[in-house]
């Protein structure tokens, strides 16, 4: 019966979108509208064909669901190298401008490829890595099966689609032109469908659980699901000009417009890179240091420490902006306020280790779990001294935020995200463990020498561009054009394309090794009997 | 009085009181007697079934 329903919806979608394809006003609607057209008919002879036939119930629920896990693993691991490759890609294209490409003007030019690399990062590479973890981890801190069947299944597709609809738009100029929230208004609304489904199987989990306490990681990824939706549904209350066209306009206006979307824009920060990635760290750091949390008080205290304060955070955005004094001010004086949780939440990952940091020596795993919380610390201590209005004053538009933020995504949600993967590939593939410990060594050194050229270049153009815009002469001039500035940041720039190809070679090492793990895993390697180096 | 005005004093007063009164709330709560020992159970969830869900028997009330 239900596939009858199922059949009926699919086939609506099949009619809407080749309408939506022949009425297209705009070349992103009109390609989104054929893949739409072309996926809901696929699917609609997938379902017809398995319409009557003889159900096969099989009673799953003694023992976890990990298909759905093993399949995020893969699309983390891939949208991961897709980012970095993009990100590598334009940090050369500022380095070199030749490389846009006068035949791809309009489609492959840093315009157009920056939010790709910014989404394709954040929500492909991120994203994934959340659901697939969160779904590993509630169902084995609730010692529950996922709830909702394939609902999972479900949210894991939708939100591929999501992506693959996100990223074409942006190539096609289908933008609504807010940062990090750069997709156009139907796609908002998919992403809504997805994430109600992602919440209600997160939920129905945990509501279910075998155990009386919920796991304070569960807690964070709750604050995550729960805060992603209320910050996408107000950030995108957009009103489309047409049914047929991508182009929407916001209800917002003015000041409360960037107010919003800075409010948007810094709880991404706080609660997608941030919460979520600290329930990550919450299960994995224990489970690789085979020790309990350091203090649960403490990761008490630090949640509802860190989700009170997050939320006020973001006017540190629009300093010296229209926005009120008083309100730039309340969002610095939280900003800095928000220092102890983060470091709380800091040393609580950092002394979970205390009794086994030998393991250091010899678990390339956990040095990456640990180098990851040491990147938090770090870009949650620069964090606040930039939301500093006297300090902003000099870092604001220049290149420092971006090398900040990069400590940040590079250093500790890409860490922590490695370190997960090869904690979870030779658990859900069943091998007995990973394929070349050796390979995860280089993994670490490539990924964190390229942090650091990525990280110290940055600072180098970001303050010296700054002290440049505001050096006046004798007689109160400027005394640099703009255009000055950017020649003299040429060489900073190459160092950080470097340190992203040395990024991006890690984590191709990466995949290799977790390929060769599925394939080859119980076979001893001989490099598994070699030991790490002890330095 | 205009909407702002009385959404911005309620904001800055009982709103504050109240958000600041809960989180001090739950720090003298973590730190309640008998804390420790339900705490020290709890942090040891990820090393409980690692492998299948647990079964109605087994389950902790």
């Amino acid at each position: 019966m239900s596939n009858y329903i199922k059949l009926i919806v699919l086939g609506l979608v099949v009619l809407f979108a080749a309408i939506g394809s022949n009425y297209a006003r705009d070349l992103a609607y009109q390609v989104h509208a054929i893949l739409v057209m072309l996926i809901a008919a696929g699917l609609f002879i997938w379902t017809l064909r398995n319409t009557d036939e003889p159900d096969i119930i099989v009673d799953r629920s003694a023992e976890y669901m990990d298909d759905v896990i093993r399949y995020g693993v893969i699309a983390t691991a891939f949208w991961g190298v897709v980012g970095f490759l993009a990100g590598t890609f334009i940090a050369f294209q500022l380095a070199f401008p030749g490389l846009n490409f006068e035949w791809a003007q309009g489609y492959l030019n840093f315009g157009r490829l920056r939010p790709l690399h910014t989404s394709a990062v954040i929500f492909a590479f991120g994203g994934n890595a959340l659901i697939a973890t969160s779904f590993y981890v509630v169902q084995r801190t609730s010692a529950a099966r996922l709830w909702g069947g394939n609902l999972a299944w479900f949210v894991f597709w939708g939100y591929q689609l999501f992506i693959v609809l996100a990223a074409t738009g942006y190539v096609l100029g289908g933008t609504q032109s807010k940062e990090y929230a750069e997709p156009e208004w139907y796609i908002d609304l998919w992403l809504t469908v997805v994430w109600v489904a992602y919440l209600a199987v997160y939920l129905g989990t945990i509501v279910k659980r075998k155990e009386p306490h919920i796991y304070v990681a569960n807690w964070f990824y709750l604050a995550f699901i729960v805060t992603v939706a209320m910050l996408h549904l107000v950030n995108n209350m957009t009103i489309p000009v047409s049914i047929w066209g991508s182009k929407s306009v916001i209800v917002w206006s003015g000041v409360q417009d960037a107010m919003i979307q800075w409010w948007y824009g810094h709880n991404a920060v706080g609660f997608f890179l941030t919460a979520g990635f600290l329930g990550m760290m919450y299960y994995f750091i224990p489970k690789q240091a085979e020790r309990p949390v350091f203090s649960y008080k403490l990761s008490i205290i630090h949640f509802w420490a860190l989700i009170f304060l997050y939320i006020w955070a973001g006017p540190h955005h629009l300093h010296y902006t229209a926005l009120p004094d008083w309100a730039s001010t309340l969002g610095m004086v939280f900003s800095v306020v928000l220092w102890m949780p983060s470091w709380g939440g800091m040393i609580n990952g950092l002394m979970t280790l205390s009794g086994a940091w030998d393991k250091l020596r010899t678990d390339p795993i956990i040095r990456m779990m640990v180098i990851s919380v040491g990147f938090y610390g770090m870009s949650t201590f620069e964090g606040p001294m930039m939301s500093i209005r006297a300090v902003n004053s000099l870092s604001h538009y220049t290149d420092w935020t971006i090398g900040h933020v990069h400590s940040g995504a590079l250093g500790w949600n890409g860490m922590i995200t490695f370190g997960a993967l090869y904690f979870l590939v030779p658990v859900l593939w069943k091998r007995e463990r990973l394929y070349s410990l050796q390979m995860v060594s280089w993994h670490f050194w490539l990924a964190t020498i390229g942090i650091v050229l990525y990280a110290a270049s940055m600072w180098v153009t970001g303050i010296m561009e700054g002290l440049m815009w505001r050096e006046v002469d004798a007689n109160g001039f400027l005394v640099n054009s703009f255009a000055d500035t950017v020649a003299a940041k040429f060489p900073m720039y190459v160092v950080r394309g470097l340190g992203g190809v040395l990024f991006l070679a890690g984590s191709v090492i990466m995949c290799y090794n977790l390929w060769m793990t599925v394939r080859k895993a119980p076979a001893k390697e001989a490099s598994l009997t070699v030991a790490v180096p002890a330095e | 009085m205009e909407e702002y005005t009385i959404l911005r004093q309620f904001a800055d007063s009982w709103m504050l009181l109240l958000l600041f009164a809960f989180f001090i709330g739950i720090v003298i709560w973590v730190f309640r007697p008998g804390a420790s020992k339900e705490y020290k159970d709890t942090a040891n969830i990820p090393f409980r079934h690692e492998d299948k869900p647990a079964t109605s028997k087994e389950a902790r009330k």
